[in-house]
């Protein structure tokens, strides 16, 4: 029986010793942390940031076509667009394209509904503001050129 | 005799107890916090300051800054009270600790049973803050510190015993002075070493044994209620009062402030903070104890190890 | 070397409420319950006279929701049940589906699938060996185990886009296909893994504080784990065989050599040890995938929109958790008419109460966290 005592207790030590040789061995490690904003981690290819509408290469307008498959695919109803045709186009073209990024989930349904790519995700992820207005109602048409500039005013 | 020159002494050293305690924290915190970090990968603070160093000074004035929220059904009196009774008796409790020979705010013949005795009054404390904030966590973090009281601080007083032995004196300068004849205690005592050093993390109330604060289990024990300056003074106290105990463990086992090359004060920093650093160690690499394994530990390990220390001790001095 | 307080004959003790308990309410906001889960304790100074949970803090109607979505908006989902295996409910949602239209899944989509949801599995299983360390007081061996799991959602991330809430899986197929970095990538983790593990081995399952603190603590006698409707390594550890896997074996589980961990004990350190192996388990199944990664499509073609025939389908899959099931029923509309989820951790929980009578509150703690629940999957 004493000797079963000893033996726990050298027993017990020597784990102890372990664990403490892992610990001591991890703080001669260098740190994983990656200090934002002087450095920044890198972003993965597929990063799935809000959504965006991806422009067509010749006219710089959005590929769009205002089909609505988005707006159906979307599982949140985030999505809100609206088109008409412009004078003498053959298909139509967005005259308005909402995204409530408040309620979106980021699960990509909309960009693999759309039957001409037009959707892609944003790379955008230094996302945050003061109210949630901006983000509530963002204007995806605001970053490409749209065929009814000219009609606006 | 009271003469101006013992007026100015008196003086400074509360100056000077004041300043160990107030830098010793500034520092201690921002040592475990960048120990912690570099056992988990990580860099710990490295923002305000030179790597970081000035970090508790901006928590400690946030933590000043922000108001101390009373429960409406807490004791007032006790839950005030309780923090300052934490904090003053680690402060008295540097008087007697001497950093090297001459640096000693006063020499007292029996300054370890006075640093022991104030000790407990610690716990006293943690029993205040547990019952005045009537939550019951805090109420269960206190129970369990007085709750393990006794099985830590038999074996503690029965590691020091022997040192006492060897020494001849309660002084902790002469128990130094001592061992400047002779050898560091800790080799004549490896296993009372041992043992103290179990027992100050218990009496610090560090991991593995803080289940009088237990955050995974009663969120943060004893000092669940404060807030602000009155939760700062408990993490001052607790800090300190590490400080006390490694700079003991250091005079009565490590020579306190003999070794080479460097002056006295420099050796005993050196080996205080050898001991906060080990203490460091346990806490970021050991899960928690339970209570009641704790409280068989202390009674069925620690205690019949030391006694049979201090009995072989005292046989073999005896028979010299 | 210490001897355990209460003896795991649990059962027999019978306890009466008193007016004048102390009572405990542990949550829904406390750092042991990992999430809004609300336990009620009678108390008898630490000890734990009964415990009740209350549920339902973060209901949000799950089924009823899938009533309202067409099949294929319900898949985004199923990542915010059980967050931490979402691929695992991903495969179940998408196998019913496929089971009820009968369409075909290419071998390649088959074995990213499992190659994934294997990956999943382990950043689950590192997450609770972390969050149970944390719930035993040990802080370390959680960010040791989240610096391997970052690794892996930095893969998985790379793949599917998300780091958590992954909506990858598609009906027929994948959402995306593997290329060769993260094939490679995916080799680079394995082989981490098998020099991390022993080093989890050696800071925690050794130790003899960690060994003292879930020996015989929190014990599930064989006769009560079918009973109570177990699965999973809460199951396993109580010396049943039974995963999914192989039981009912789905997907390309049936080809592939791996073994089912048992652990025989019933305690907190068998539930530890089981979850510990099923990582290497699950190394080996992954090792696997990538060597016979076959070449050919990720999809096969579905229509746009997803009409079930009339019927009903039941799918069962094993998630990190345990046993996870959805029973389906369609009327052939573009809507499900019904969805149930059978969901691991709420069987799980049902035991808690009885394991918990005659504990001491830290073994009430680290009973709860060995259950391995996550709470948003409880209450859906």
């Amino acid at each position: 029986m004493m000797t079963s005592y000893a033996q726990d207790i050298i027993t017990g030590l020597s784990s102890l010793l372990t664990g403490m040789k892992v610990t001591i061995k991890t703080m001669f490690t260098k740190g994983h942390t990656v200090q934002w904003p002087r450095q920044t981690a890198q972003l993965p290819l597929n990063f799935r940031g809000h959504i965006r509408l991806v422009a067509n290469d010749s006219t710089g307008f959005a590929k769009c076509i205002a089909c609505g498959s988005c707006v159906r695919a979307c599982p949140s109803n985030c999505i809100e667009v609206k088109g008409e045709k412009p004078e003498g186009a053959k298909k139509k073209s967005p005259t308005l394209f909402r995204l409530d990024f408040t309620k979106c989930s980021l699960c990509g349904l909309c960009v693999e509904s759309c039957p001409v790519a037009a959707i892609t995700f944003s790379r955008d992820y230094a996302l945050a503001g003061l109210t949630s207005e901006p983000f509530a109602a963002m204007n995806l048409l605001d970053e490409v050129a749209s065929p009814f500039a000219g009609e606006e005013q | 005799m009271i003469t101006e020159i013992s007026i100015m002494r008196t003086l400074l050293s509360i100056l000077g107890i004041t300043l160990v305690v107030g830098v010793n924290a500034i520092f201690v915190v921002w040592f475990e916090r960048k120990v912690a970090g570099h056992m988990q990968y990580r860099l710990g603070p490295t923002e305000v300051g030179p790597a970081g160093l000035l970090q508790t000074v901006a928590d400690g004035l946030k933590l000043v800054s922000k108001q101390i929220i009373f429960p409406q059904s807490a004791d007032k009196p006790i839950f005030i009270l309780a923090p300052i009774i934490c904090l003053v008796p680690v402060f008295i409790a540097l008087l007697p600790v001497p950093f090297s020979a001459t640096w000693q705010a006063h020499e007292l013949d029996m300054g370890l049973l006075l640093v022991i005795a104030l000790g407990l009054l610690n716990t006293l404390g943690i029993l205040l803050a547990g019952w005045g904030c009537d939550n019951k966590y805090a109420l269960l973090g206190a129970s369990r510190a007085v709750a393990q009281i006794l099985a830590y601080k038999i074996p503690l007083l029965l590691c020091i015993l022997p040192i006492i032995l060897l020494a001849g004196t309660f002084s902790l300068r002469e128990i130094v002075l001592v061992q400047e004849q002779s050898t560091w205690f800790a080799l004549y005592q490896p296993v009372g070493f041992l043992i103290y050093l179990i027992a100050i993390t218990l009496e610090t109330n560090r991991s593995p044994f803080d289940f009088a604060e237990a955050e995974s289990e009663l969120v943060a024990g004893f000092h669940t209620e404060y807030s602000g300056m009155m939760f700062s003074l408990f993490f001052l106290a607790e800090y300190t009062y590490m400080l006390v105990a490694s700079a003991i463990a250091s005079i009565l086992f490590l020579g306190g402030w003999l070794g080479p090359f460097f002056p006295g004060p420099v050796w005993m920093l050196i080996k205080i903070y050898f001991f906060l650093f080990l203490m460091m160690w346990f806490r970021w690499t050991f899960p928690r104890v339970r209570v009641d394994q704790m409280l068989s530990f202390g009674w069925k390990i620690l205690l019949p190890i030391s006694l049979l220390n201090f009995l072989i001790t005292a046989g073999v001095m005896a028979a010299l | 070397m210490f001897e355990s307080q209460t003896a795991p004959t649990y059962h027999l003790e019978t306890v009466e409420e008193q007016e004048n308990d102390f009572i405990l309410n542990l949550g829904p906001q406390h750092p042991g319950t990992h999430g809004v889960l609300r336990v009620i304790l009678h108390m008898d100074g630490e000890y734990i006279l009964t415990a009740d949970p209350v549920l339902g803090y973060g209901h949000r109607m799950q089924e009823k929701i899938a009533e309202n979505m067409t099949w294929s908006q319900v898949l985004p989902y199923m990542a915010r049940m059980d967050y931490l295996s979402a691929l695992s409910y991903n495969q179940a949602w998408v196998c019913l589906v496929e089971k009820m239209c009968e369409y075909e899944v290419p071998r390649r989509a088959e074995y990213i699938r499992v190659l994934t949801t294997e990956l999943n599995r382990i950043s689950s299983h590192l997450l609770w060996f972390g969050a149970f360390l944390l719930d035993l007081g040990a802080f370390t061996p959680f960010l040791h185990a989240f610096e391997d799991r970052e690794t892996l959602l930095d893969l998985l991330e790379s793949l599917t886009g998300s780091r958590l809430t992954y909506c990858f899986f598609r009906f027929g197929g994948v959402g995306a296909d593997v290329d060769a970095a993260f094939l490679r990538g995916a080799q680079d983790f394995v082989k981490q893994m098998h020099t991390k593990l022993p080093r989890y081995h050696e800071l925690v399952t050794g130790n003899v504080i960690f060994r003292e603190r879930t020996r015989d603590v929190g014990v599930i006698l064989p006769f009560d784990t079918w009973g109570y409707g177990l699965s999973g390594p809460v199951l396993r550890g109580s010396g049943e065989q039974y995963d999914v896997r192989t039981s009912e074996p789905y997907s390309i589980y049936p080809e592939l050599d791996f073994n089912v961990p048992v652990e025989q004990s019933g305690d907190c350190l068998a539930r530890y040890l089981v979850r510990l192996n099923e990582i290497d388990e699950s190394l080996k199944i992954i090792e696997q995938t990538l060597a016979n990664m076959p070449e050919g499509p990720i999809k096969s073609k579905v229509p746009k929109i997803i009409k079930p025939p009339e019927g009903e389908a039941s799918m069962a899959v094993e998630t990190p958790r345990g046993e996870l099931m959805i029973y389906a029923v369609s009327d052939g509309g573009k809507v499900p008419y019904r969805v149930k989820y059978r969901v691991p951790s709420f069987a799980n929980l049902s035991i808690f109460s009885k394991m918990a009578r005659g504990q001491l509150l830290a073994d009430a703690l680290a009973i709860l966290g060995s259950l391995d629940l996550v709470i948003p999957e409880i209450d859906r």
